[in-house]
């Protein structure tokens, strides 16, 4: 893979719909080479995704739209690390709750995940929230629409939990998704956090 | 801008939580961007715009093309029927109360509305004063000409700002001039010296913090929406271009001969704007665009863009 020869890693971020501009805001602050993808060919040479927040139904329609899915699938299937935030979580779930009929996800995390779980906008909400593996004390959980973690499988590791034990955010491998929005509080420690495990998947993978 | 009231509450987390801030209200636009949200006068319509790829729809009774051929006092929506479209879909909804109608606002706050759009396509109820809308947990949305304007309704507490455009024409030419005016008013702060921002902030009528917050962002500190006149997929890529993070469409599908079809074209026109062989493959076979009215043909009396202050 080109990147491999290159000094810093590259995390393309799926530019089909939803707030694209600040997850490459975070993770340019996060040292890794961000860029926005949003045709097959363009998930070639990334180390890393971001799958933004947004809306899940219209992602899932134009990943399907424009033979996304696919490729999307395959590429994680093989090990590309991703992280998902709120509709990023739904697109990276294997099961989903409260979805369209019709509603495709990219999958790999095992997990049910029920979308809008909070409530409608005006149950939108902001909470500190500590995250396993983020030190530095709570991050600011931001919800809007947000979907929480119904269940996960033996693989999956819980990083996060409201006080009242709904999961909030997981790990499992190089997957990573969080029902909130990191990349709206200007703090990038959740973005320092996954360009670690693209930056050693990326290591691992270069020492074969 | 913080002064919001804050609604902090311990709601099912059990832990400190705060709903209604200005982050969740700006946040929740922010997740809308690259999309389209499509006028709906029907559950059934509200299903298509789903199905097409909406990221939210705007219920309303009657779509601005026929508010003006219909005339009258245009006012909120009968509370069943945003009910009934609330019903069927599962993204946000959005409706409109009048300019200055603040208890409208509130109705559609108690209604559990996603976003509300303060907009000057329905008969304004207030000639001098904006809502507060600060006072409102759902967050706002409102039409600007120009920056001073868009300044002034973010300085009311709107969380999210669109160009006016002309609604209900099928003529994207007025969404234009406001979207260049706005990015071309962007563009001098940017370059001014600290000192001529004092009277920009005098000659744009909006706090200087705010203007001083533009100059220094080249943005606003809120998304911006193009709306008003989108009736093709060119037109929506043609605002995006422009630099609109996303696009309202309002009489544009549900007056066109294959609303489905359209709606979808759009969609797709809007994320792959800088993309001229996607808007081709879109574009093809759409059917009959919606009958267009030349602007320049208006009365000033029936130009909604003059409405709002």
């Amino acid at each position: 893979m080109s990147s491999l020869s290159s000094t810093n890693a590259v995390v393309g971020v799926l530019a089909l719909q939803g707030d694209v501009r600040e997850h490459l805001a975070a993770l340019a602050e996060a040292d890794v080479l961000a860029r926005p993808v949003r045709r097959p060919e363009e998930l070639e040479d990334i180390d890393g995704l971001v799958i933004p927040g947004g809306e899940s139904t219209t992602m899932s329609k134009l990943a399907v739209a424009f033979d996304m899915l696919g490729p999307l699938r395959a590429r994680i299937r093989a090990g590309l690390p991703a992280y998902g935030s709120c509709a990023g979580m739904i697109m990276l779930a294997d099961k989903i709750l409260d979805g369209r009929d019709d509603q495709e996800t990219i999958g790999g995390i095992d997990m049910t995940v029920r979308r809008n779980a909070f409530g409608r906008q005006n149950e939108s909400f902001e909470a500190a929230v500590e995250i396993a593996g983020v030190g530095g004390g709570p991050v600011e959980g931001v919800f809007i629409r947000a979907p929480w973690v119904e269940s996960v499988g033996a693989g999956v590791e819980v990083l996060s939990r409201l006080a009242d034990e709904t999961i909030v955010a997981v790990r499992q491998g190089n997957l990573l998704a969080t029902s909130f929005h990191p990349e709206l509080t200007g703090d990038h420690r959740v973005h320092r956090f996954f360009a670690e495990i693209v930056r050693a998947a990326r290591a691992e993978i270069g020492s074969r | 801008m913080s002064h919001t009231p804050p609604n902090t509450t311990a709601p099912a987390t059990g832990e400190t939580s705060t709903t209604g801030t200005a982050r969740v209200k700006r946040g929740m636009a922010e997740q809308l961007k690259g999309g389209v949200i499509m006028d709906v006068v029907t559950p059934e319509q509200a299903k298509i715009a789903e199905d097409a790829g909406a990221v939210a729809v705007m219920a309303l009774e009657r779509v601005p093309a026929d508010i003006r051929k219909d005339g009258g006092v245009a006012s909120m929506s009968d509370p069943d029927m945003i009910e009934g479209i609330i019903d069927a879909v599962s993204i946000p909804v959005m409706a409109k109360s009048r300019i200055g109608h603040f208890v409208e606002a509130q109705v559609l706050q108690a209604l559990g509305v996603d976003y509300i759009d303060e907009s000057e396509v329905l008969t304004p109820a207030d000639e001098v004063n904006h809502s507060d809308k600060w006072a409102f947990t759902t967050p706002f949305v409102c039409g600007a000409t120009n920056l001073g304007e868009a300044l002034r309704r973010i300085t009311e507490g709107a969380a999210m700002i669109r160009s006016k455009g002309e609604a209900g024409t099928g003529n994207v030419v007025e969404a234009v001039r406001h979207l260049r005016q706005i990015r071309g008013e962007i563009n001098r702060l940017r370059c001014m010296a600290e000192d001529e921002l004092y009277v920009a902030a005098k000659n744009l009528q909006a706090p200087y913090e705010l203007v001083k917050e533009v100059a220094t962002l080249g943005k606003l500190p809120v998304v911006l929406f193009s709306a008003g006149g989108v009736a093709t997929p060119a037109d929506a890529a043609l605002m995006m271009q422009l630099g609109a993070e996303g696009v309202f469409v309002g009489s544009g599908i549900f007056k066109s001969g294959d609303p489905a079809q359209r709606a979808a074209a759009i969609v797709k026109a809007t994320t792959f704007h800088d993309d001229p062989k996607v808007i081709a493959d879109v574009s093809r076979g759409l059917g009959e665009a919606m009958v267009g009215i030349n602007c320049d043909d208006l009365p000033e009396n029936e130009r909604y863009a003059n409405r709002g202050w």
